[in-house]
């Protein structure tokens, strides 16, 4: 394909490529994604491979490597289509049989299906696990479908008929209309009005404006945007066209982390291929638009996540925030007009010129329309990446889909928003997850993390993670945030070291509203967010550490000790073995001790102990 | 230690004509040597016109970026949130114990350099350690010197 092709024959296309495909025929889907891909999924796509070689099915069956399908708890994960049969932790052991004999002989492999923790029983299809059942899937739709390598594959389920819509029976105008009616909120966190944020940028003068993709995914904890970008990076693409043609920009970037390199090479050679059938560059499906997109890559910067920041870093500078106004729309790379929007924003704009802003309307609740990626991990069942309609209650997510806690340990606490989040006690669960609920119970919905924390994870260490985490991060262009959030984390290191001391609390309110009023951009502005929430719900666990010196939960280590219980020890002698520094003493097949005074509570022995047999005092 | 220059004008080639490219420009290079070699950041000034005061005002203000040699293999240990709370910081510990490196540190013999990163975004089958590029996921301390021992021996093959 190299010649420009127009909207009539892209449908010849589209059509031509259903037609060629035969809808019963079985597909094996593998996953591909980088959760699965580290759990070796390649080497199962290469035993199914040989195995349908070997077997000699290749008529019979095709085979696919997708993005990721979100259930990551359960890689490698491989997907039989059209029943989407779904098989659990497949090792490349298992090709030879789901071959044999689901596709051969049509009979399913049971002990690779999915057993459902409550009923504790077996599940055959995609659709029926709880996991999924519960969820609104839109952008995720296609991943696990499609192959994101394949241009082919996107433009099958109905992939760059928005553009052609918008193109050639929409003005400019129109778009911005349908967004602007659609209230499509900024995904990135903040909840801005995507439709109101083109049309300033549109309105400014100038002969050059531009527009940014962030998908500079920093908050630890949320990998949705990696997730879109690995399993179905045309969306992003066709819905910065269409942001462009809005907007009239005739230049994009697409920001990413370095660290994501799989993500990275799929949205370079998405663009390339978009580029071959002419959706980007000169005159687009022979319109008189034209637009074209380049990938700039992070260098490892939390702060170039501001746009201010970004834009910096895109000019080749060092990734500091500026003061606003002015604001991108007025002045922003090189000086021109530049809308930023986040990869989750973009990649829902295909679907509202599609469907139409009434349609985008029904899902979600009034004020938070549509639906939201959370990335549901930490101490939860059914980790993975979930989409749910905007407003669905934290308890519907942890319990509904994540599948409540494991070991049956008991919930304590969630932690949203990243290091400008909070953390949201169990007592608050009913509280719906959109962009103003969260905001009031003093957390954000950020890009959409969502880590689950249970009586094991001790609310002082979180604070001081996060802390440790914006004191490395805070690029140290403001006091306030460069000296005051060092300051606030030195003070919780104390408490969680045994230090602390009467008034520690206050101190720490107090510093944390300096920081906030003190820092030119969101960073310092929320940074103490994670301290001021967690003292406001957990404020006895921060009195525990400094009035009776003990860690409640057992993680901080200078206020814990290791212990054997005899009773459980039958004297293996691993943890022996393991333990750095020799403390763990004993006969073989006899209950061992640990030598407290050389102890160094690294953990290694609870961690590496078969039977139980070493807790935490 | 001496770096092909030739190389290095090919790579600033690729990914570089004008400063606004120098973030791209020093990336590419630090993919290939690992570093940032002096030799090849005088290069970038030279061809993409811009003060070496800038170039190293980027370089240290990016994480990514190293001015000084660092290992053939880069572990890398995830401490992000999730990857935290299921004990990351014990495989941090446990690389230290294994080969004697902190974070940032690399080992005399330049084979290996430990790395903390923030979020490698694999939060579902935390806590996640990566060597060269390949993970490993739902990692524990017990398994920390089996996989690093898979690198240490494909050195010993490779010198046969």
């Amino acid at each position: 394909m190299t010649e420009q092709i127009t909207p009539v024959e892209l449908e010849k296309q589209r059509n031509h490529i259903l037609s060629a495909r035969d809808a019963s025929k079985p597909t094996i889907m593998v996953c591909g994604g980088t959760g699965c891909l580290a759990l070796e999924s390649d080497k199962v796509a290469e035993a199914l491979k040989k195995a349908i070689q070997d077997q000699g099915v290749d008529a019979k069956v095709e085979l696919k490597t997708t993005g990721c399908p979100g259930f990551c708890e359960q890689g490698p994960l491989v997907v039989v289509h059209p029943e989407k049969i779904f098989y659990t932790h497949v090792k490349p052991k298992d090709a030879k049989d789901i071959i044999s004999e689901t596709i051969t002989n049509g009979k399913v492999v049971d002990r690779l299906l999915y057993t459902d923790p409550i009923t504790e029983k077996k599940v055959l299809y995609e659709q029926d696990i709880p996991f999924y059942k519960q969820q609104t899937r839109v952008l995720l739709k296609n991943s696990g479908i499609i192959d994101p390598e394949k241009i082919e594959d996107y433009i099958a389920v109905d992939g760059y008929k928005a553009v052609s819509k918008a193109l050639f029976e929409m003005t400019s105008e129109q778009v911005l209309e349908e967004v602007k009616k659609a209230n499509l909120r900024g995904r990135g966190g903040a909840g801005f009005p995507a439709a109101i944020k083109w049309e300033l940028c549109r309105k400014e003068k100038s002969d050059q404006r531009y527009i940014i993709c962030n998908a500079d995914e920093g908050d630890p904890g949320a990998f949705q945007d990696r997730g879109i970008i690995e399993g179905n990076p045309h969306s992003i693409l066709e819905g910065m066209i269409l942001g462009a043609y809005a907007i009239g920009a005739s230049k994009g970037y697409i920001y990413i982390r370095h660290e994501y390199p799989l993500a990275v090479k799929m949205i370079k050679q998405a663009i390339v291929q978009a580029r071959e059938y002419g959706f980007l560059g000169n005159n687009i499906l022979g319109s008189d638009f034209s637009f074209d997109l380049e990938v700039q890559l992070g260098a490892g910067a939390f702060v170039c996540g501001e746009e201010t920041a970004m834009m910096a870093s895109v000019e080749g500078r060092v990734g500091e925030p500026r003061t606003r106004p002015p604001y991108p729309a007025q002045k922003g790379l090189w000086g021109k007009p530049t809308n930023i929007n986040n990869t989750k924003t973009w990649a829902w704009v295909p679907h509202i010129i599609n469907n139409g802003a009434d349609w985008f309307a029904s899902i979600g609740n009034e004020k938070n329309r549509g639906t939201m990626i959370f990335s549901l991990v930490g101490k939860v069942n059914n980790t993975g990446l979930v989409e749910v309609p905007m407003g669905i209650s934290i308890h519907d997510l942890i319990e509904g889909i994540g599948g409540g806690v494991p070991k049956g340990r008991k919930l304590k606490a969630v932690q949203t928003g990243g290091p400008s989040g909070g953390c949201i006690p169990e007592s608050m669960f009913d509280l719906p997850m959109d962009y103003d609920s969260l905001r009031e119970a003093g957390s954000i919905m950020g890009s959409g993390g969502v880590i689950v924390m249970d009586e094991d994870t001790c609310m002082v260490d979180v604070a001081r993670y996060f802390l440790e985490f914006c004191k490395f991060e805070s690029c140290g262009k403001c006091n306030a945030c460069r000296e005051g959030v060092k300051r606030m984390w030195e003070i919780v290191d104390y408490i969680s070291r045994g230090y602390g001391e009467e008034g520690d609390i206050e101190l720490l309110e107090e510093l944390a509203h300096a920081v906030k009023i003190g820092s030119l951009c969101g960073l310092g502005q929320t940074a103490p967010n994670p301290v001021l929430t967690t003292i406001k719900y957990f404020r006895d666990e921060y009195e525990a550490h400094i009035r009776d010196k003990t860690c409640p939960a057992g993680v901080c280590k200078a206020l814990i000790t290791f212990e054997i219980i005899a009773d459980n020890c039958p004297g293996c002698t691993l943890c022996a073995r393991y333990c750095p520094v020799e403390a763990i003493s004993g006969e073989k097949g006899k209950p061992h001790v640990i030598d407290e005074s050389i102890c160094i509570r690294c953990g290694v022995c609870r961690d590496v102990c078969n039977y139980n047999a070493v807790v935490v005092r | 230690m001496a770096i092909d220059i030739n190389k290095v004008e090919t790579i600033i080639g690729e990914h570089g004509k004008d400063e606004n490219d120098l973030i791209q420009a020093m990336l590419a290079i630090q993919e290939e040597f690992h570093y940032l070699p002096p030799e090849a950041l005088e290069k970038i000034s030279e061809q993409l016109n811009v003060p070496m005061i800038r170039i190293y005002q980027v370089a240290a203000f990016y994480k990514v970026f190293s001015l000084e040699p660092r290992g053939k293999h880069i572990i890398t240990v995830c401490n992000g949130t999730a990857c935290h709370v299921r004990g990351s910081s014990m495989l941090v510990d446990q690389v230290d114990r294994v080969l004697k490196i902190g974070p940032g540190e690399t080992t005399e013999d330049l084979q290996f350099t430990l790395e903390e990163v923030n979020c490698l975004g694999c939060c579902a089958i935390g806590p996640v350690m990566t060597i060269d590029n390949k993970y490993y996921g739902n990692m524990s301390v017990s398994k920390v010197e089996r996989v690093i021992n898979k690198y240490v021996e494909k050195e010993v093959v490779a010198d046969d």
